[in-house]
């Protein structure tokens, strides 16, 4: 029954439908290789993706755009920066506690402030980072909900 | 960059020379647009031209009675914030030099004086009688310790006929949150930004050394301002603010976002001396044409504003990030463009995920120095293509305008730094 549903679903998606019911929907992501082997939606990289996604959509987006490419002048872009490809725990940081600028992010520098967004939850977090550290371009290790909690209530980073 | 001190004095003897050349001719040539019109759409009659390449990011400009062309930098390139540029025969013009080293937006002239900012202070130069500066590296301090955090920093300056310098210092915060940008974090008590933000400051021309403490807040409540002139019918300053972001961010459960895209207007105020705009208080609903009460302070997206601010002249969809207003009086365009205001629209971020707008020039009419009849979009396609526009990957974006002394209006763009010039050539 699992075989079967995958075997459908890659078949939809050979012949570009993506209409599927929300719950079952694999997520499309703009602008990104599919990566291979394929992972089946049900995979826990594949579904983190999912919901990092929509987390990204409702939160991040805003500021660094559907492409993460950010906006010139403003809002730094996501794609293979040293803050998103390199050490975890500053990345979290920077979802948790914001980040102070200015500071000089791929040759340009980006003097406005990043809102903190502590009321996301652990999981909102983990998913969102793993969502962006594998998207856009990035390719890098998941984050996990257990790495996000062990820095809730770490001192502020990057000031 | 060592040659490029060499080629000083030469390029000064060719500025000469070719000025010279350009007194001395009767009547001004027609000149010949690009064949694609810079790549820019304009009404039927108007053509377009790429006067140069700066290679910065080319903030505000002006354009001299003789037609040399100065160009403020956001950041000093090769050292220089200023860029010279020398008009040709072509109607072109060629990288001439630069002074400065200090980044910034504003720029603007009279009197015999050049006046320039960086984010923080205010320089002037003395003109001679070919308009090129005399004191490059010594410019007068005519205003210094301006506000400067980390938002809103460029401080865009004008100049009335009576002697007064009027400079924005734009708030550092988008709506005066405890906490900036983020969500459902209250509006401030009695909003302590604008005691030294958030309005426009008016100093004197001929005093030096001028701290902020030392001008008059000449108006308040305004948020950003960067595109600003003196209306010279109406004798008023008139500026362009920058609306709030981000109503859907911060408060999803009051604004969707689609509804934020637009929301809210961003809004032309003319300013008399003690104007309060009523940011962060107050925002403009141009579908409503009602100032509503922020959510920041208790609004709700349908209460109107409590209290009595300044209403807008007029108001323009929201993000579009107006950065350049200029009051036309040149002959060339036809009689409607005389006495109205173009307005360089830069360009949103804060519209996705629905599609950004703006990174066009707008022409406001005005009748007896008021604005009088619907606006429309005047030149667009600085973007490369409505997809580019759509995406906020724009090629190019309008920041600054200027009008040429045969009536051309001129557009700077703080992306790749060319400088456009808009002519009119139908009869
Ligand atoms: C209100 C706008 C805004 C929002 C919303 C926002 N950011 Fe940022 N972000 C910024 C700004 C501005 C900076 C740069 C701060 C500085 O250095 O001055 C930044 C910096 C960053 C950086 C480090 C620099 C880089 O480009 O690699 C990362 C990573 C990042 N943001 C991720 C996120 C994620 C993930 C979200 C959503 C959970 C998010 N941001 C939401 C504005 C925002």
């Amino acid at each position: 029954m699992r075989g079967f549903r995958y075997i459908a679903l890659a078949g939809l998606l050979a012949t570009g439908i993506y209409s599927l019911p929300a719950q079952q929907a694999p997520v499309k992501l703009p602008g990104t290789v599919r990566p291979k082997p394929h992972p089946t939606p049900s995979s826990p990289l594949a579904a983190s993706m999912a919901r990092g996604q929509r987390v990204y959509k409702n939160v991040c987006l805003t500021c660094h755009q559907a492409d993460g490419g950010g906006v010139p002048n403003m809002n730094p872009p996501l794609i293979k920066t040293d803050y998103v490809l390199g050490d975890k725990k500053r990345l979290v940081g920077i979802v948790l506690r914001g980040l102070k600028g200015p500071n000089e992010i791929e040759g340009e520098t980006y003097t406005q402030n990043m809102p903190a967004q502590a009321y996301l939850t652990d999981l909102n977090i983990a998913d969102v980072l793993t969502y962006v550290r594998n998207s856009f371009g990035n390719k890098a290790s998941a984050v996990t909900p257990a790495e996000v909690h062990a820095l809730r209530d770490a001192p502020a980073a990057g000031q | 960059m060592n040659s490029f001190s060499l080629r000083l004095p030469l390029g000064a003897a060719a500025i000469a020379g070719s000025l010279l050349l350009y007194a001395s001719r009767p009547t001004a040539p027609r000149l010949a647009p690009d064949p694609d019109n810079a790549g820019l759409k304009l009404p039927a009659g108007f053509g377009a031209l790429k006067v140069a390449e700066t290679g910065g990011k080319a903030r505000h400009l002006v354009v001299m009675p003789n037609g040399l062309i100065y160009v403020k930098l956001n950041s000093a390139k090769d050292g220089k914030g200023i860029v010279v540029l020398k008009p040709g025969a072509d109607g072109r013009a060629t990288v001439a030099g630069g002074f400065g080293s200090y980044g910034g937006t504003g720029i603007a002239t009279q009197g015999g004086y050049l006046y320039a900012s960086s984010d923080v202070a205010v320089y002037r130069y003395k003109l001679d009688g070919q308009d090129q500066v005399t004191n490059q590296s010594q410019p007068e301090l005519v205003v210094h310790g301006l506000k400067k955090e980390n938002e809103h920093e460029s401080k865009s300056i004008a100049l009335d006929p009576t002697g007064n310098l009027y400079v924005n210092v734009g708030a550092y915060s988008n709506a005066c949150q405890e906490k900036d940008r983020e969500r459902g974090s209250k509006g401030m008590p009695n909003c302590p930004i604008l005691d030294s933000a958030g309005g426009i400051w008016q100093f004197k021309t001929d005093r030096l050394g001028q701290r902020e403490q030392d001008g008059t807040r000449y108006a308040t409540g305004l948020r950003n301002v960067v595109g600003l002139d003196w209306n010279k019918q109406d004798n008023k300053l008139f500026v362009m603010q920058h609306g709030r972001d981000q109503l859907h961010d911060n408060w999803p459960a009051l604004y969707g976002d689609k509804e934020s895209a637009l929301l809210p207007a961003e809004c032309l105020y003319e300013l008399s001396a003690g104007a309060n705009a009523g940011w962060p208080y107050v925002y403009y609903d141009q579908q409503k044409k009602q100032l509503m009460q922020g959510p920041e302070y208790g609004g709700d997206g349908k209460t109107p504003a409590k209290g009595n601010y300044l209403k807008p002249a007029a108001a323009y969809p929201g993000h579009m990030a107006p950065n350049g207003l200029l009051f036309y009086t040149g002959s060339m365009f036809p009689a409607k463009y005389r006495n109205g205001a173009f307005i360089a629209f830069h360009g949103s971020w804060n519209r996705a995920p629905e599609p950004q707008a703006g990174y066009f020039v707008v022409f406001q009419p005005f009748k007896d120095g008021q604005p009088s009849g619907q606006w429309e979009v005047f030149a667009d396609n600085f973007a490369g293509s409505a997809a580019k526009a759509a995406s906020g990957r724009a090629d190019h974006r309008p920041c600054g305008l200027a009008q040429g002394p045969d009536g051309s209006l001129y557009v700077s763009d703080d992306s790749k730094g060319t400088i456009y010039r808009i002519m009119y050539n139908a009869k």
